[in-house]
């Protein structure tokens, strides 16, 4: 399953008209225009979905698992995000989704929040070890933004807090309790995240920070959407299913997990342009009392994700009137301490830097590299017009200097060029007719 | 004096808070862009964005000039004035004679030259009232 190569953002090539539209909104500058139409550069993706939003003509998509792929396994739990709680605005209560999720085709649920509360009480833990020098700690929940540290801030990764995911927790403990609950085999059982993003369905693909995810597969929100609120409406209001706390259920909006860990000195930032801003402020040092740092790439968290069904604000105020039906109490009290041992809550592999916006692996050829972009730039026209297939003039000239475009791409020089050969043909034609 | 591979001088207006950090962003970029990482990338960040503010606060305008060699990146910051009367009065940390304007926007904790000597592999402060200050950093990346 671990492909280092997987992304979960792709090119419908059919569809892709060849607008740009998506150029300029790409945080990592992953996407060129060639050939009439967008390429997404795989080195420097981040799945984070910015794409998918803002092409017109869908031709952006996450590839997720189809639902039938559940029937790979002989029982199947469901592991809702708990911003797939938000998308139903006449919700009373997770647990009419949780029995919905049973309804449709899965043999067990286990929440996502309570993975969330177990991490909440991890990172707490954690954090007791942590030298002042190191803050701020950096969230690690949101994929997009551990990989846009790898890309954007590699000096950063240091900060970023070494805890699994909340949808690694909440497989790993659903698998080992279904397990001894009905005693069978791991390998018969399938966990599958209902995901509001593509980060996530790559992040279980391609883990970062440990080697392989125990999470089997990611099924899209969208895909599911109408098949669960079908169900819904035939579900009575309280099954008592749902165990997670309202912190746990808080993490799907913007701020719920800071709050969760560390209400002071902490700060949530939503929108990836928005993060990077933050990020830039961290690696000046202008923010030396920040203690925890949670990014989202989408605006309002989870719940703006690219894959969800409602819109981003609404469903922050249902997941906002659903916290306060939940069990309030702290996580540092509701998670037992023994969970922190069984189970393997802490990455083991270091987070690497991404090396895709370096110009050269030798240093000094890198800084001739800049040079001859200077040069470039001086030239061109500054319009950011994204004719020439690339996001900007700056990166424009980092595509000629390693070798991907050539000068003539761009349409206002070649303008000018043509300008001046027909100028000459005419005097030429002029000295030939005399 | 080893070879200097690239020098780019960007020019910084007295006053111009609103484009406060745009030259310090462009450097650090470029930074990333050959590579350099780390603690020496932060140092730099922090040092070019209190000599830039520095520019916009303090000075009557100057420029600030980035140079890279093999092994170092060189920071000059040089403007035309007014000059500091009393340099060591002025690397003390606190001491500011920042404007109230400034201090309005949050500036003036009289921690930049301070900072930018903390940062810095290498560091010289030269500055005559009535003519302008010139400061040079360096900073050494060969194990960055």
């Amino acid at each position: 399953m671990n492909d280092k190569r997987f992304h979960s953002v792709r090119l419908d090539k059919e569809k892709c008209k060849a607008c740009t539209n998506c150029l300029r909104r790409c945080p990592t500058e992953a996407i060129r225009v060639r050939g009439g139409r967008a390429h997404i550069i795989d080195e420097r993706c981040i799945d984070c979905g910015e794409c998918i939003r803002v092409c017109e003509y869908h031709a952006k998509y996450a590839q997720t698992d189809p639902l039938a792929s559940i029937n790979r396994f002989k029982y199947k739990i469901a592991l809702p995000a708990p911003s797939l709680y938000g998308q139903f605005k006449q919700l009373v209560s997770p647990s009419q989704v949780l029995e919905g999720l049973l309804r449709i085709g899965f043999d067990d649920v286990y929440e996502v929040a309570e993975g969330a509360d177990i991490v909440t009480r991890a990172i707490r833990e954690r954090m007791r070890n942590i030298d002042r020098d190191d803050y701020p700690i950096i969230s690690s929940a949101c994929p997009a933004i551990v990989r846009l540290i790898r890309v954007r801030f590699p000096d950063l990764i240091p900060h970023i807090i070494d805890v699994r995911q909340p949808m690694e927790v909440a497989a790993m403990v659903a698998k080992r309790e279904f397990c001894k609950k009905h005693d069978v085999q791991p390998e018969d059982v399938g966990c599958f995240f209902i995901t509001p993003c593509a980060a996530k369905m790559t992040a279980i693909r391609n883990p970062i920070g440990h080697e392989t995810s125990a999470v089997d597969g990611a099924i899209s929100m969208l895909e599911i959407y109408g098949l669960l609120s079908s169900q819904l409406k035939k579900i009575p209001v309280d099954t008592g299913l749902a165990k997670a706390t309202s912190h746990g259920v808080g993490w799907a909006n913007a701020g719920g997990e800071a709050s969760a860990v560390c209400p002071e000195h902490s700060m949530s930032v939503d929108g990836i342009e928005n993060v990077i801003r933050v990020l830039e402020e961290i690696e000046n040092d202008k923010l030396p009392d920040l203690v925890f740092f949670e990014g989202s790439a989408c605006t309002g968290g989870c719940v703006g994700g690219p894959l969800t069904f409602e819109n981003n604000y609404i469903a922050r105020g249902v997941v906002r009137d659903l916290m306060h039906g939940c069990d309030i109490t702290h996580p540092d009290e509701k998670v037992d301490v023994s969970y922190l041992n069984k189970y393997h809550l802490l990455l083991d592999k270091s987070i690497t830097a991404n090396k895709a916006m370096r110009l050269d692996d030798d240093i000094v050829e890198a800084m001739r590299k800049i040079e001859q972009m200077e040069e470039i730039t001086a030239r061109l026209p500054g319009y950011d017009c994204g004719s020439c297939g690339s996001p900007t003039c700056k990166t424009f000239a980092e595509d000629i200097v390693r070798g991907f475009a050539t000068e003539m791409d761009c349409i206002h020089i070649l303008k000018e060029k043509l300008k001046v050969m027909a100028q000459q043909m005419v005097e030429l034609a002029k000295t030939t007719r005399e | 004096m080893e070879s200097t591979i690239l020098k780019n001088t960007y020019e910084i207006n007295a006053g111009e808070f609103q484009t406060a950090g745009d030259v310090s962003a462009n450097i650090k970029r470029k930074l990333k862009q050959i590579g350099i990482g780390g603690t020496v990338l932060r140092r730099i960040a922090v040092a070019s964005y209190e000599a830039e503010l520095n520019l916009i606060i303090h000075s009557h305008g100057g420029k600030l000039t980035l140079e890279m060699t093999p092994s170092s990146i060189i920071l000059t910051s040089a403007d035309v004035g007014p000059g500091i009367p009393d340099l060591s009065k002025a690397m003390q940390e606190g001491y500011s004679t920042a404007s109230e304007e400034a201090r309005d926007l949050g500036f003036g904790a009289g921690m930049g030259l301070p900072n930018m000597k903390r940062n810095a592999d290498g560091f010289s402060i030269e500055s005559e009232v009535g003519k302008g200050t010139t400061i040079q950093m360096r900073f050494d990346v060969k194990d960055a």
